[in-house]
Order: C-alpha cells, then structure tokens, then sequence
C-alpha cells in the first residue's frame, strides 16, 4: 500500500470520528485518586538543591556561632518547684521585657510566669547558639504583659500551687508550708498585695488560650510588646559571656 | 505532536483490520480527556527532606523530590494543575530567616497554580504575607476572608478558573475561622465568613456563570472535628451541589487514600488530605467523556 493511499483512509476515518463525535467529551466519567509519598527514590532536582543551597548556608552560618558558654547543663528535672532551664527562661523574660516595656507604657513590669509545656529543649553544657533558641523556642510566640488585679493574681498564684508541672516564674516568691499551703507570697520584692494590680510578663500563647490553659482567667488589660521570647533568649545570649542558672528559693515547700 | 503521529499511525494500522467498527469505537478512546490534580497542605516551610535521624519521617519529603515527581507527571500528562490549601509557612529556619521568600519562589519553580490561605500563612502579619506575593507565580486563593479592610486587598481572589484540553475547571479556597488561631495584630481587619454560605455561593457560581466542568475546593478548615459546630471538608462535602473535590489541610491529617462523601445531589465528592511538612504529593486524575456515552451516575471512582 502506498504513502498516498494511508493518508486518504486516515482522512477518511478522521472524518467519520469527527462526524461520530460532534459532542465534546465533558462528562466526568472517571476519578481515580492516589497520595504519593516522597521518598529518596525521587531524585531531587538539581537546580532545586543549587538554589535552595545557598539560603541553607547562611541559617547555619548564623545559626551555629557561637554567642555564649554554658558551664553546666540546663534541665527541667533539677528541683521539685523550680528547675534551673525553667528558671532561666522566665529570667530572660524578665531582664529583657522590663526595659521595653517601661518604654513602651511607661509602666513598670513586676514579674513573669512561663508554662512548663512551652519550653521545648533543654541546653546542654558547652557553646549555645541560636540553634539553641530555636530548639528551646520553635513557637512564634510574641511577649505579652497581662494587668492583673488582686483576685486573678490569687487565681495564678492558686494554679500555680496546684498545678502538676513546673511552671516557672521570675520576680515572684512563693513559699508553702510542709503541708503544701501557701505560707507567703512576694512580688517584686514586696509581700503580695491584694488590693492592687500587678504587670506580668508572659507567652501570648496563654493570654490566647484564656481560661481553657489555666493561667488567667481575668486579664484586666493585655499589652502585645511584638517581641519575640525566642528573640528575647537570643539577644540574652548575645549580651552575656556565660549562661547560667540554678535552682534556688523563689517557689518552695517547707519540709 | 509524537502524540498525534502515534494516533494517525495507530489509525492506519486498524484501518488494515476492518473499517466497520472502527469509527465507533474510536470515538470514546480517542476522544477521551484527562485532567490530573496534584495537591499539597500544611508544608510549614519543610523545603529539606526530613534528616537520617529523625524518628518518624527520616529521609521523607524535600521540595527538590517533589519537583522531580511533579515533572514526570506534568510530562505524563501536560493537563495538569498543582495546587496548595495552606499553611505554607512556619516551622522550620527558613521561614524565620526568610519570612516565607524561599517558600513561595520555590512552589512558583515548581509551578504551582494556586495556593489557599492558612491560619500560619499571617504568622508574619498580613504584611509579611503581602511582602511575599512578588515572589510567587502562583494565584491566592480565598472566598471566605475579606480583606478588604486590609493590605491584602486586591491580592487574594475568591476563586480562578482554568481552561485545559477545552474543559474549564473552577477553583475556590475556604479559609478556618481565625478567633483562638490568629492574634488580630496579625490578622487586623481580616473578616472571616461562614465557609459553608460561601461555598454555596461559589459553586453556583463556578457551576451556573463560569460554566466549569470541573470544581475543586481548596481548604484550610481541617478533615473532620468530633464537634460537629466547627465546619470542616468532611462535613463541606455532605452540604455542597457541585464540588466535586476538597483538598484539604490544617488538621495534618494523614489519609491512606482519597475519602469518598455523598452530596446534596446525592453525587460522590472526593476529599483529599496528605498529612503535612511534604511528605506526600496527592493526585486525583479526572477522565471526561462524551455526553451520551455513560449512564447519568456512571461516574467510575477508584482509590
């Protein structure tokens, strides 16, 4: 059969598909679903990886540089009402939300609570660094300063008491007697007064999260400082040559 | 074109065999389209492959497998669209260092087409997300947040449609309700609507004015909650007409294969959602045929 003939029969058949399929197919016939995992056996493109590369550098770069020693490991597990990683977290927040928030409002912070369940890592003895941060902080949680009155004040110092987990504080004593009940309470270096409202420094996690997490229920006022607590830790670490924190009396039980 | 060489030769060939029935058979085969949905969700900035070491998805994900995945089937089938349904950013450096930069130059080098909005996309802001649009090629996708009262104004649609192989597919994204999720510092003047109102409207739309043969929602409202007050894709699916598939996230949900509903027509919906961090790449392959050539509810679904 010759060139010429082949062509004349496709025409002629393309003809009698086009005359047989004059409607359009838009009927949806057919789904067929699949999720594919993405394993090593995929390639990775490589102007992907060049491109991605040099973005990757630079985080490790800044990252891993050395801003601080830490002569002795920081842990969570080191005291029965205060742990030394606990208490330095919420000393950070302290020192380093004071100053900003006295610019900010012109208003003086008196003390900082933190949850146990945000602090994320422990950090060992040697160099820190921002990866350190990173890992004790993964959150964007912002530094916010919560007003208090007497009875919400009584409220955290009660949940604080009672609460299974070590939830760190700063600028505030708290000191139980042997059978577990609040002998007194200071903070900013006065006996705790009822009859006034108090500034705490704290995650916007817990302001968001409301009654539901425990810490306050009623919030006179919230004031969003837009500082980072993860920031916060990381500009400590740049300030300071050693890292440390201990253990002490700023929430105990009398045996 | 070698398609079509392969068509003409594949013609010639059964014209040997017989005319009679050829004409009629090759009508349905021929003239057969395919659209394919690549999706993913709740990426979080997850641009490597997770390390050797990790504890749960050691050397799992990485964008630059994804590219090569999504290559071999855009080449398999250039009817393709790959699409997102939020929670680009957050949780890795790269999004600390970068606010979410490196994340949308590299979904446009992989071509992505369109993307929804989640709760962790206003972790920098509603300014961090509008510094991040010039870098990306891709289309924001949202029918339920009116930003209007914000700088986002203008830069987010409700919804687009693609015209691919003569079909038109119509696309909308349906964003989760952002009170307990999204401080208002972050969010500003963000209106969030009922998703389910909006979905109604949507679809008439895409159904009724634009024609579309094929509708797909993109969501952020997560798979399914056990209060049946938070809207979600799987009850979306059960109180919409004509969507005929929600790929979903926010929930990180890892299904073990496309889940089927029925909807308000009594018609199956396809809902999809692949986990999270871009461990997985979800595919749904759409077939198209003539009118007269399939029952009414003749619509074959396998997963």
């Amino acid at each position: 059969m010759n060139i010429l003939k082949i062509k004349q029969i496709v025409s002629i058949i393309t003809i009698c598909i086009l005359a047989s399929c004059k409607n359009d197919p838009t009927q949806l016939s057919e789904v067929k679903g699949t999720i594919i995992p993405i394993t090593e056996s995929y390639t990775a493109v490589d102007s992907i990886e060049a491109y991605v590369a040099p973005y990757r550098n630079r985080i490790n770069a800044v990252l891993d540089s050395t801003l601080a020693i830490v002569p002795k490991d920081l842990v969570l597990d080191d005291g029965e009402r205060n742990t030394s990683m606990g208490n330095l977290l919420v000393d950070i927040l302290l020192k380093e939300t004071r100053p900003l928030f006295l610019k900010q409002t012109d208003k003086e912070l008196d003390f900082a609570v933190f949850n146990r369940g945000g602090i994320r890592s422990i950090i060992s003895a040697g160099n820190v660094t921002a990866r350190n941060a990173y890992e004790v902080m993964p959150f964007e949680n912002f530094i916010a300063v919560v007003e208090l009155d007497g009875k919400a004040m009584r409220n955290l110092i009660d949940y604080l008491i009672n609460s299974s987990r070590v939830h760190p504080i700063a600028g505030m004593q708290i000191v139980l007697d042997k059978n577990g009940n609040l002998e007194s309470v200071n903070v900013n270096g006065s006996p705790f007064d009822e009859n006034r409202n108090y500034y705490v420094a704290t995650s916007d996690y817990l302001v968001q999260g409301g009654p539901s997490i425990g810490f306050f229920n009623d919030m006179v006022s919230v004031h969003d400082t837009g500082y980072l607590v993860r920031n916060a830790i990381i500009d400590y670490f740049k300030k300071v040559d050693t890292v440390t924190a201990n253990v002490d009396n700023r929430f105990i039980q009398r045996k | 074109m070698k398609r079509r060489k392969f068509i003409a030769q594949t013609a010639g060939a059964s014209a040997l065999v017989g005319l009679g029935g050829l004409s009629l058979n090759a009508c349905s085969t021929l003239n057969r389209k395919h659209i394919t949905i690549l999706h993913t969700n709740d990426v979080h900035s997850h641009i490597d492959p997770f390390p050797t070491t990790h504890s749960r998805y050691a050397n799992l994900g990485g964008v630059a497998r994804r590219a090569t995945l999504v290559e071999q089937i855009r080449y398999e089938n250039p009817n393709t669209l790959l699409f997102d349904a939020g929670d680009i950013f957050q949780g890795t450096p790269y999004f600390n260092f970068y606010g979410g930069e490196l994340e949308f130059k590299l979904m446009s080098k992989l071509n992505y087409d369109a993307a929804t909005i989640g709760n962790h996309d206003f972790d920098n802001g509603v300014d961090g997300l509008l510094a991040q649009i010039p870098h990306g090629t891709f289309d924001l996708l949202s029918a339920n947040y009116d930003f209007s009262k914000t700088v986002l104004d203008g830069f987010v649609k409700p919804y687009k449609t693609y015209q691919l192989d003569g079909l038109k597919i119509g696309v909308y994204g349906l964003g989760i309700a952002l009170d307990g999720l999204v401080t208002k510092r972050l969010s500003k003047e963000t209106i969030y609507n009922d998703p389910y109102e909006i979905a109604l409207d949507m679809e008439r739309l895409l159904k009724e004015e634009e024609q579309c043969d094929l509708i797909i929602c993109l969501s952020h409202l997560g798979y399914e909650y056990e209060n049946p007050q938070r809207p979600s894709d799987v009850l979306l699916a059960q109180r919409t007409y004509n969507t005929n598939l929600i790929i979903g996230g926010h929930t990180h949900t890892f299904l073990d294969k496309p889940e089927i509903r029925t909807n308000l027509n009594g018609a199956s919906v396809l809902v999809n959602q692949v986990g999270a961090y871009g461990l997985n790449l979800g595919r749904i392959d759409f077939y198209f045929d003539e009118q007269h050539s399939i029952s009414a509810d003749g619509v074959s679904i396998s997963v």
